[in-house]
């Protein structure tokens, strides 16, 4: 039974990433009226891209072979110990569990090593789109580590744990009004989102305009199941991140046991809130600019000081 | 009694650097081979004296059995004291594998000298070096320490100007010099302080006398020790001689000063604050912290700035000693505060993180000193494309990368998440200033984190990917095998060292707690006592679980794929070029790749850039004939503190040279004047 849950849970985000940008793009068209692609669209255009052969550039090394792969496997990887419907951590024998995995700095660290490798082989071919695509994304990374690191701290602190199951379940016993600085650190956690995601008003995820493009420019050089692989690991990592802040933050209904009716409830539950996310994703998207590239900062370090301030607020009172 | 462990086995350690120092210069003379012989017979020695010095210091360890013993001299107040414990034999151990590799490397590194410089010269300083560097860890006498501190300091400026026949060597050499003394005259302020206070020059006296001494002393013994040691490690502001130094010197010699040199200094500060005189006031900790944090901060955007491949890596010297001083400065808060336990753990992360950075700074050094040999530039924007030509470099320099990047499995996760513990029990102590000051510390090793990647990825990056820059990069030809060979164990050791990270804290919590043994030769840290702790420490951060699932996800993933893929073709072609031909001046380059981080933080950084235009007609000024921008960064340690002070002494010198008249008349005065002055004073009293 365990050991099949545990299965699941390393499958399940990679199995639902694509929907929910497939959700998103629905979302966005429908607000900029237009009718758009079905949900399931994603999972066509990968599967697409699987059987498609691939043109790698002559100038690049091993570097860009390897790199989608690594990119995938962490973001798997990470994917495989954040709660999801339950606060269980899927174990295979009892010496052998994803526990340490769930450390929230393994966590970030290890989805740092993704960007890593992202930002390397953007450099590998040596084609000036792909080298400053890497040279932004580091920038931003850089940057947008404050925030997220200390927004997942002050979880981590309000807590007293550094494991993200056993954050959810301690905060879950929290009184309500304990929670206004987990809804500043939850901002500070939301803008860290969107920018480690490529989103708006960072990032743009759907256009390929040369002055504006970070992910893009780093994925240009790629086709076939490389680039399928690069387009999913984006995919698992938003899953990721809208899971982290869906229930770290918001913890209620996370079922702490494999009964099937806390399951059903916790389903539920993550639904709504991650359906609100993805949202306000496509709200910001549809309503807003992007930033030129110097007022991101500004944005990165507003989302720092927001969760200093969430810190500060928790260790003082 | 094991002879290893006896005097006799750490005097037959120091001859054997004895013999392979003298023996090189010998050879050196003999042979006139330019120093082949000589050269390989310093190194050959070295890594047999390295070698044994690790024995040394794992059977010290293993045994749990330290080493104390004195040699007379005949000089008053000096006494050639040794004492090796747990604590300098860890030291000893950092040293003597990175000694080892470094020495390794050598045997082939050195023969790009030949014919230009004399070899045997080089191999008499490194083995002078080298073993000065193991008598720092055992010295336990205030002279006899100061002796081989600065056998150390001119062995070191010696191997800088090797090169001597390169201008900028010499002004390196020149600053290092300056600098090495300006602390060195701190240290001795900071031991005749202590003498004074303790009278005595035995490390053994003031162990037991740590508690007399009166407040006001002890700041000023511990301040001059923070400067002294401090300008040592590197601690912005004090940290300018090291990016000019480090880059300076042959690349093996490089690894070990920015490796283990540096790391002296934090050896003596555990020494001065843990064990001398364990009564620091919380302050201290609290100034370590700041300073670590300053200096991993402001160390990673230096580096950021750089494109010379080698002053990259000094200033990644001065970051990391900045985070080893944030788990060292956690650990004398937690003491101060009353909390052994933290303190224990912090200084434990602080160890780690020592012994992390001398390896994967060995293995970027010495990765550097390869590209640099095959290319014969520094300067990253003439390198590109030396992933291919430079096959096994490239992968090692990419290990080292990750690891001083700080990513899981790798050796730098392992002690910066240590670090992050550490720093998280300060934010809930009780004092809103500490609470503040934690917090201060935990941002700084955050966006250092971050920083330090970006950095990396255009270190490995402009180096080793897209095309070739220029001609030398081109022709570039991978090292031979015993410079192969060192990167590889180093490389190696970082993912050992980093996924056994369970067992490696509870030797290190071992090793801090036989600190405060007093007697030596009882230390109680036998390796069974490990093995027993060990479980206690195995939940702490299994590294070796994540490194498991991690590759095994990957093997999986990529065999998937590969079989489920394998009737699809792949093809080569050219990158994306918009229409036009692609040239090796289209790539992005380390200036370009860290512009925009540097002007995020110009505010700190003060970008400068000067633009020298030329035209065909300087009336007209339509047509340019050619243009030339300069862009650097600002300076502002030289600008404010040592520009200021250095005017400031030559207006004191000049003002005190009025003395010296020249006349022979006027000097019989001054004798006679303070003959008479010294009569009243004694007849006084």
């Amino acid at each position: 039974m365990t050991l099949f849950f545990s299965l699941i849970q390393i499958v399940a985000i990679p199995a639902i990433s694509p929907l929910f940008v497939g959700i998103i793009r629905k979302l966005k068209a429908r607000m900029q009226s237009r009718v758009g692609a079905d949900i399931f669209q994603p999972y066509r255009d990968l599967s697409k891209l699987f059987k498609k052969d691939e043109i790698i550039s002559k100038d690049a090394s091993w570097i860009t072979k390897i790199a989608p792969y690594i990119i995938f496997t962490v973001t798997v990887v990470v994917g495989a110990a954040v709660p999801i419907v339950t606060t269980i951590i899927p174990s295979f024998t009892p010496g052998f569990s994803l526990l340490p995995l769930s450390d929230f700095i393994v966590m970030v660290y290890l989805l740092a090593l993704g960007t890593f490798f992202l930002a390397l082989a953007g450099m590998d071919s040596g084609s000036g789109f792909g080298g400053f695509g890497s040279s932004r994304e580091m920038m931003v990374a850089a940057l947008a580590e404050g925030g997220l690191f200390f927004s997942l701290l002050v979880a981590s602190v309000a807590s007293g744990s550094g494991h993200v199951p056993s954050m959810v379940v301690s905060l879950q016993t929290l009184p309500f009004t304990s929670f206004m600085p987990l809804i500043v650190a939850f901002l500070a956690f939301f803008i860290a989102l969107l920018a480690e995601n490529n989103r708006f008003p960072v990032d743009n995820p759907s256009t390929h305009l040369e002055l504006t493009m970070i992910h893009e420019a780093m994925i240009l050089e790629y086709s076939g199941k490389r680039l399928a692989l690069m387009e999913w690991a984006t995919a698992n990592k938003l899953v990721i991140f809208i899971a982290l802040g869906a229930n770290i933050f918001f913890p209620w209904g996370v079922a702490a046991s494999l009964e099937g009716h806390a399951i059903l409830l916790a389903f539920v539950l993550f639904s709504l809130k991650t359906g609100a996310l993805l949202f306000s994703i496509a709200f910001i998207e549809s309503t807003m600019a992007k930033f030129r590239v110097f007022r991101v900062p500004d944005l990165l370090f507003t989302s720092f000081v927001l969760a200093v301030t969430a810190l500060c607020i928790i260790i003082t009172f | 009694m094991d002879i290893m462990l006896s005097p006799i086995g750490i005097l037959l350690l120091l001859s054997v650097f004895i013999i392979g120092g003298f023996g090189a210069l010998f050879l050196d003379r003999l042979l006139n081979d330019g120093g082949r012989m000589g050269g390989l017979w310093a190194h050959a020695f070295a890594l047999g004296g390295s070698l044994f010095g690790l024995i040394i210091s794992a059977k010290t360890l293993l045994v749990g059995q330290g080493i104390a013993f004195s040699i007379p001299s005949p000089l008053p107040l000096f006494l050639f004291d040794f004492r090796i414990d747990g604590l300098s034999a860890f030291f000893l151990g950092v040293i003597s594998l990175i000694a080892a590799m470094a020495s390794i490397y050598g045997l082939s590194y050195q023969t790009h000298f030949l014919g230009l410089y004399r070899l045997g010269r080089l191999g008499f300083f490194y083995n002078a070096f080298v073993c000065s560097l193991m008598l720092v860890t055992m010295a336990n006498q205030g002279l006899f320490f100061l002796l081989v501190w600065e056998v150390m300091s001119l062995a070191s400026y010696f191997l800088v100007i090797y090169e001597h026949r390169k201008p900028e060597n010499i002004r390196a050499g020149f600053l290092y010099f300056l600098m090495t003394h300006f602390g060195t005259a701190f240290i001795m302020l900071s031991f005749f302080l202590a003498y004074r206070a303790t009278g005595s020059f035995s490390f053994d006296v003031w162990r037991a006398a740590a508690g007399a001494i009166d407040p006001m002393m002890q700041t000023f013994i511990f301040l001059a020790a923070l400067i002294g040691f401090g300008t040592k490690a590197g601690i912005i502001p004090l940290h300018i001689w090291l990016p000019e130094a480090h880059p300076a010197a042959p690349s093996h010699v490089s690894a070990l000063m920015s490796g283990v040199m540096i790391k002296t200094a934090i050896f003596m500060f555990i020494r001065i604050f843990f064990d001398f005189f364990p009564i620091a006031s919380i302050e201290w900790g609290l100034t370590f912290l700041v300073l670590g944090g300053i200096s991993s901060l402001l160390g990673v955007l230096y580096a950021l700035s750089e494109h010379d491949l080698k002053r990259l890596l000094a200033y990644h010297s001065v970051e990391n000693i900045g985070i080893i001083l944030l788990g060292f400065g956690a650990s004398l808060t937690f003491m101060s505060l009353g909390y052994e336990k933290f303190a224990l753990f912090a200084l434990a992360a602080a160890l780690y993180h020592t012994l992390n950075h001398a390896i994967f700074k060995a293995l970027l050094f010495l990765g550097a000193g390869s590209v640099v040999a095959a290319t014969g530039t520094r300067n990253m924007e003439e390198y590109g494309g030396l992933v291919r030509l430079l096959p096994f470099t490239s992968a090692f320099f990419l290990i080292g990368s990750l690891a001083i990047s700080a990513f899981p499995p790798f050796n730098g996760f392992a002690s910066e998440w240590l670090t992050f513990q550490a720093l998280f029990i300060g934010i809930v102590s009780a004092s809103i200033i500490v609470k503040a000051i934690f917090i201060f510390a935990i941002a700084s090793l955050t966006f250092t984190g971050g920083l330090a990647a970006a950095c990396f990825v255009k270190a490995f990056g402009v180096t080793f990917l897209a095309r070739p820059r220029s001609e030398e990069a081109t022709h570039a030809h991978e090292s031979e095998w015993p410079m192969l060979a060192a990167m590889g164990i180093l490389a190696v050791l970082t993912l050992v060292i980093g996924v056994g990270s369970g067992f490696v804290i509870s030797l290190l919590v071992g090793i801090v707690a036989s600190i405060w043994l007093s007697n030596p030769s009882t230390l109680a840290f036998p390796f069974r006592q490990f093995i027993e702790t060990r479980s206690q420490f195995a939940d702490i951060l299994p590294l070796d679980t994540v490194a498991v699932i991690t590759l095994a996800v990957f093997v999986v993933l990529t065999v998937a794929i590969m079989v489920l893929s394998r009737s699809r073709k792949v093809s080569y072609g050219r990158t994306w070029d918009c229409g036009t031909e692609l040239g090796p001046r289209m790539e992005i380059t380390s200036t370009s790749f860290s512009r925009s981080l540097i002007t995020i933080f110009q505010g700190i950084l003060r970008p400068t850039k000067q633009t020298d235009v030329e035209y065909h007609d300087e009336e007209m000024r339509y047509f340019i004939k050619s243009q030339e921008v300069r862009t650097g960064i600002g300076d502002p340690y030289r600008q404010a503190l040592y520009r200021p002070l250095s005017a400031a002494l030559t207006m004191v010198a000049s003002r005190v040279r009025l003395v010296q008249s020249g006349n022979i008349n006027m000097y019989i005065l001054y004798v006679f004047i303070t003959l008479i002055a010294l009569i009243v004073w004694a007849a006084r009293s």
